[in-house]
């Protein structure tokens, strides 16, 4: 590991360690501040289960190519540094393909290319970019685990709110009245779009009542 | 009908499967970049041209790898090949058009890391398209997309004079929008026979 003492003085700007980790789990949101990675965000999210898998899968994609790129940022010239990152993202995100295929097909199958679409998940590429070529190998695990989990988090959220109002279960199980009359309409692709901007709209709500002086001033 | 017509291949990435409206694939400049008709339009004809380019490459590079028989490179491969002809392509229209690399030049490297992209070369290659059929594939995902982010275009140059809570501006409204067009293509499902 290239843990340099010249960066110290990096390292002291940056702000402490639980910070690194609280701020991609809810300040720095992936999903809903940042509203990032959209893509898996709305295909996979119709049941928990599925989204929570894909959540798991871009976590350890995340942990690992933020850690092996930030104890690599000596050695990679600038000028091919996004091409490096995206090779090792790559790299990961094959390991990871076939991993869900080995633990269960029914998975793998559900989710489709989606996995391999990971590879072109601005989240990834974007904390390479700005946090984990800047910072050295411990913060850029951290780093990378909150977002991971945050955006995990997201995920599942929304993978929840679809199950739940689409298909009356949790994880696959029944856990509304029969009477229950589904909302069909939040398995397919635009109950997608409602699902994120209804849980979007209850961040905002929240953020904006949490400070009420300031004014959640919105791009 | 054993195998399916290249019209309706086309037709149905255009249209039923939308590649932004069904797939989710290519939202973040969907988003991004779809406040004014004419980036959009510009956008949409980079991205329609880089998936064309693409399909046919990667259909080689399937090829390839099917006869050395190394199915675990495909991913790394694709990403390879589609980010070096984007380069390619950036290098090529400088020389012969300024105008034209004036016109897309800051859209090339952007849709690099482009899902939708990706998303051609990797679901042609699932369903065990041949050439021809990829490349009505990936014209009709082109056109698609094109289509869905004009649409977009146009409603959020209207938007940008109605009065929007300002709890609901940026992207929930955004987003609330997408899902009435996903909900309208739905329509288009009653093509497929």
């Amino acid at each position: 590991m290239a843990n340099k003492p010249i960066n110290i003085p990096v390292v002291a700007e940056s702000p402490a360690d639980t910070n690194v980790f609280i701020r991609g789990l809810w300040q720095q949101n992936p999903v809903f501040v940042q509203v990032l990675g959209m893509c898996p965000t709305l295909a996979v999210t119709n049941s928990a289960i599925n989204a929570l898998t894909m959540g798991l899968a871009t976590l350890f994609v995340l942990v690992m190519s933020n850690g092996l790129i930030a104890s690599l940022r000596h050695v990679i010239p600038r000028q091919v540094r996004i091409a490096s990152f995206i090779l090792i993202i790559a790299t990961f995100v094959s390991v990871v393909d076939y991993l869900i295929q080995a633990i269960s097909l029914t998975l793998y199958n559900a989710l489709g290319a989606f996995i391999s679409l990971i590879v072109v998940n601005c989240i990834i590429l974007g904390r390479a970019e700005s946090f984990a070529s800047k910072h050295n190998v411990g913060q850029s695990l951290k780093d990378g685990l909150g977002m991971g989990l945050g955006f995990t988090l997201a995920l599942l959220c929304l993978g929840i709110v679809r199950e739940l109002l689409g298909e009356g279960a949790l994880f696959g199980i029944a856990v509304l009245p029969e009477n229950f009359e589904k909302w069909v309409i939040m398995l397919l692709p635009s109950g997608g779009f409602f699902a994120l901007a209804g849980l979007l709209l209850l961040f905002n709500w929240i953020k904006q009542r949490n400070r009420p002086i300031k004014g959640a001033s919105n791009e | 009908m054993n195998e399916p017509s290249l019209w309706s291949i086309f037709i149905n990435a255009c249209l039923i499967n939308n590649f932004v409206l069904a797939y989710f694939l290519g939202i973040c400049p969907f988003l991004g970049v779809s406040s004014k008709v004419d980036t959009a339009m510009r956008m949409g004809i980079t991205v329609s041209f880089v998936m064309l380019l693409a399909s046919v490459a990667s259909y080689g590079i399937h090829r390839v790898l099917e006869a050395i028989h190394a199915p675990f490179f495909q991913l790394i491969a694709y990403v390879v090949v589609i980010a070096s002809t984007v380069q390619l392509i950036e290098m090529l229209i400088k020389k012969l058009s300024p105008v034209l690399f004036a016109n897309l030049g800051i859209f090339l490297p952007l849709i690099t890391t482009n899902c939708a992209i990706l998303g051609v070369a990797l679901f042609q290659t699932n369903r065990g398209y041949d050439l021809l059929e990829s490349v009505f594939f990936a014209l009709g995902a082109g056109v698609g997309f094109s289509l869905a982010l004009l649409l977009m275009a146009g409603i959020r140059e209207k938007l940008a004079l109605a009065n929007v809570p300002k709890i609901a501006q940026g992207s929930v409204i955004t987003l609330l929008v997408a899902g009435i067009l996903s909900l309208a293509f739905m329509g288009f499902a009653g093509l497929a026979t």
